[in-house]
């Protein structure tokens, strides 16, 4: 047989039907919902008189909509209100399991299908979000779906799909000190560009992936969809076993023998073919943060905002002169020293315990700066539970910090909690775009170390000058 | 769900590339508003000054492209999010097709069950167009036929475009995702059966 990719391996094992011309039918094995789009598809689907074909195979957990205000409940906000509410209703009456508030489970869907083991190697994993991605830090083919194709799931545990193209991208070089795999993969979107891998599968490889942790991979594969591509993943291996061993919904015993076996077999072949290929060493970048208003727009944190006057052509000069004017910034001075007013630690890209605890080493024993708003989301139930038994929540705390109960929070402001027009923030989320934390609002994207050293700087700032 | 055959209509330029869903229909507007409001909102970062009156700089909102139901974007037209707001937002606005050399992929996915279909080709092509809605006579139409894959310009140009032939069906004819793949149901619960044999911890 033909050398396969791990990509392919996982599409021909779904395929229920050819539709020709490429496009197949898919069986979904997990489908995981969240409060906005949940209950209202749930809703949606029982008044068109259709039911559910697997409730066995759909979870939902609150994440969007929910207030983050510690001591939360879902009637803090009107909004959650109604959300929460059509969510336990329709979950009900489907009998799908939902991780409700102040249960363990419970939190960014992105964080909770990994940590409980619901998502699993060779899996399809689909979600109404586009960070679904994520999930392919496992060896999953995981993607974000919008809210039509949520019913036909729903109905059917199936998608018509168009079979993507295959993008690989082999990362080498040895992470530098202070450097986190944000960082690697914002130095990549900005190498490549946003549109890099529209219409692609992208499986990332190479020394660099090998050495990094589970939770590490999760936040890499998280941003593929900023570089355009549905699909991020990365190959199992024993890094990936040793994570999902022993998690709640993860196979057990026999059980778990016969996958394992399966999934050792998941890996792409020596041979197989890529439709583009791209090779980066990060031996020598710099902690990233964006200036712009893209997540392609990115420079070490040692370097200066670029000028549009070097723009490659009239319409990215034009791009670039709206984005900095967005973003309140002049060309060519360093971007170290920018004074901010917020900093937010969370999200499904940098929300689970190893981001929290890179925070924590740079936050210990600091300030805030007085001038400095400073959230930390923790991205689940479980997660929190465990950073508050490390003292990670007393570290922050001390050190003049928010710290906050689980979900989305401030990466989408879904939940009211927008950041004020005009003002300028360090987010370890994944979305720079105009308004997407509040209208006006100036987003900066980097990682938990850099967002922490900001927020006791009170301005852009190096991590490691705080090591 | 509508039919979508030929169209024929107004082509708006918008020269912007990696116009995201966000830009397209913001979250708060998304968590507070039912479909059939969300029209007056697409683009509104674009398309409205912060005291709520129109940008007149914003393509949609000159003269000759207000109202129009084609829109010619930059590339990656409508990356980020799979909020399927965006395409309602767009839709509820009066556009039926979206011309660009690439899409964010759940954006384009989404189109085709909303009764928008979005028409990539190469970026030179994508170019010609632009430039012919900026500078043929205000009000001309062009016409977008799915039947023939083609886009017919005022200036008398035909433009051949591909889409996948399942999609153009389902548009074409305006049928149901679902209860086309409902037809399959033995498959998908004899698939079930292998694959429960096969992976058993998939079901456990």
């Amino acid at each position: 047989m033909a050398a396969q990719t791990l990509f392919d391996k996982i599409w021909d094992a779904h395929v229920v039907a050819d539709l020709g011309s490429g496009m197949a039918l898919l069986a979904i094995d997990r489908h995981i919902m969240h409060d906005l789009g949940g209950g209202r598809g749930l809703k949606q689907l029982r008044e068109s008189g259709r039911k559910v074909r697997n409730p066995e195979m759909v979870f939902a957990t609150p994440d969007h909509a929910v207030s983050s205000e510690p001591g939360r409940t879902s009637e803090t906000t009107e909004l959650s209100s109604g959300y929460m509410k059509l969510l336990r209703e329709e979950t009900t009456h489907h009998g799908i399991q939902l991780f409700d508030l102040g249960q363990p489970g419970q939190g960014i869907v992105h964080v909770i299908g990994p940590e409980m083991g619901i998502s699993l190697p060779g899996s399809t994993v689909v979600c109404g979000d586009s960070h679904t991605c994520t999930h392919g830090a496992l060896g999953a083919m995981a993607w974000g779906i919008g809210s039509s194709e949520l019913l036909h799931v729903l109905a059917t545990q199936t998608l018509p799909q168009t079979k993507p193209k295959r993008m690989r991208v082999t990362f080498t070089g040895r992470l530098p000190e202070g450097v986190q795999s944000k960082d690697i993969m914002l130095y990549l979107i900005g190498h490549l560009g946003a549109a890099a891998g529209a219409g692609a599968a992208v499986e990332f490889a190479g020394p660099t992936i090998r050495n990094l942790s589970m939770e590490a991979r999760l936040s890499l594969c998280n941003l593929s969809i900023e570089m355009g591509a549905r699909f991020g993943m990365i190959a199992p291996d024993d890094t990936t076993l040793e994570y999902l061993a022993g998690r709640e919904f993860a196979p057990k015993g026999a059980l778990w023998d016969q996958a394992v076996a399966s999934w050792r077999a998941l890996p792409s072949d020596e041979g197989s073919v890529f439709d583009r290929e791209e090779s980066v060493d990060i031996s020598a970048i710099a902690p990233q943060i964006t200036w712009g208003t893209s997540p392609q727009d990115v420079v070490g944190v040692d370097g200066a905002i670029p000028d549009p006057a070097a723009a490659d052509g009239a319409s990215r000069r034009f791009e670039m002169e709206t984005a900095l004017r967005y973003m309140g910034l002049e060309p060519l001075k360093p971007i170290a020293g920018t004074p901010i007013d917020r900093v937010f630690i969370g999200s499904c890209t940098n929300s689970r315990i190893e981001d929290l605890r890179q925070a924590a080493a740079i936050a210990r024993g600091r300030r805030v700066d007085a001038r400095v708003t400073a959230w930390v989301v923790p991205g689940s139930y479980n997660v929190m539970k465990a950073a508050e038994a490390e003292g990670l929540d007393t570290v922050f705390r001390s050190a003049g910090f928010e710290w906050r109960e689980p979900g989305c929070a401030q990466c989408a402001a879904a939940n009211g909690e927008v950041v004020a027009p005009g003002e300028r923030i360090v987010s370890t989320s994944n979305r720079n775009f105009v308004g997407r934390q509040g209208p006006g609002a100036r987003t900066h994207l980097a990682s938990p170390a850099l967002a922490a050293a900001a927020a006791i700087a009170g301005s852009i700032t190096d991590p490691r000058r705080l090591a | 769900m509508e039919t979508f055959t030929v169209l024929t209509g107004v082509a708006a330029p918008l020269a912007r590339e990696n116009v995201d869903t966000d830009l397209i229909i913001p979250i708060p507007r998304l968590v507070t508003l039912a479909n059939v409001d969300l029209g007056r909102w697409a683009f509104e970062a674009l398309r409205y000054h912060k005291d709520g009156s129109e940008n007149l700089d914003f393509v949609l909102n000159q003269p000759r492209y207000r109202g129009a139901s084609i829109l010619i974007a930059g590339r990656n037209f409508g990356c980020g999010s799979s909020r399927e707001g965006a395409v309602v937002a767009i839709r509820r606005m009066g556009i039926r097709c979206v011309i660009a050399s690439s899409f964010g992929d759940i954006f384009f996915n989404n189109c085709f069950q909303n009764s928008v279909l979005p028409i990539a080709l190469p970026q030179e092509e994508v170019d010609r167009l632009m430039e012919e809605a900026r500078t043929c006579t205000s009000g001309a139409a062009f016409a977008v036929d799915l039947e023939d894959r083609e886009i017919r310009t005022p200036g008398q140009r035909t433009v051949a475009f591909e889409v996948d032939p399942n999609r153009r069906q389902g548009l074409l004819k305006g049928l149901d995702p679902i209860a086309t793949t409902s037809l399959r149901e033995s498959e998908i619960a004899s698939f079930q059966d292998r694959d429960r044999k096969a992976r058993p911890w998939i079901y456990s």
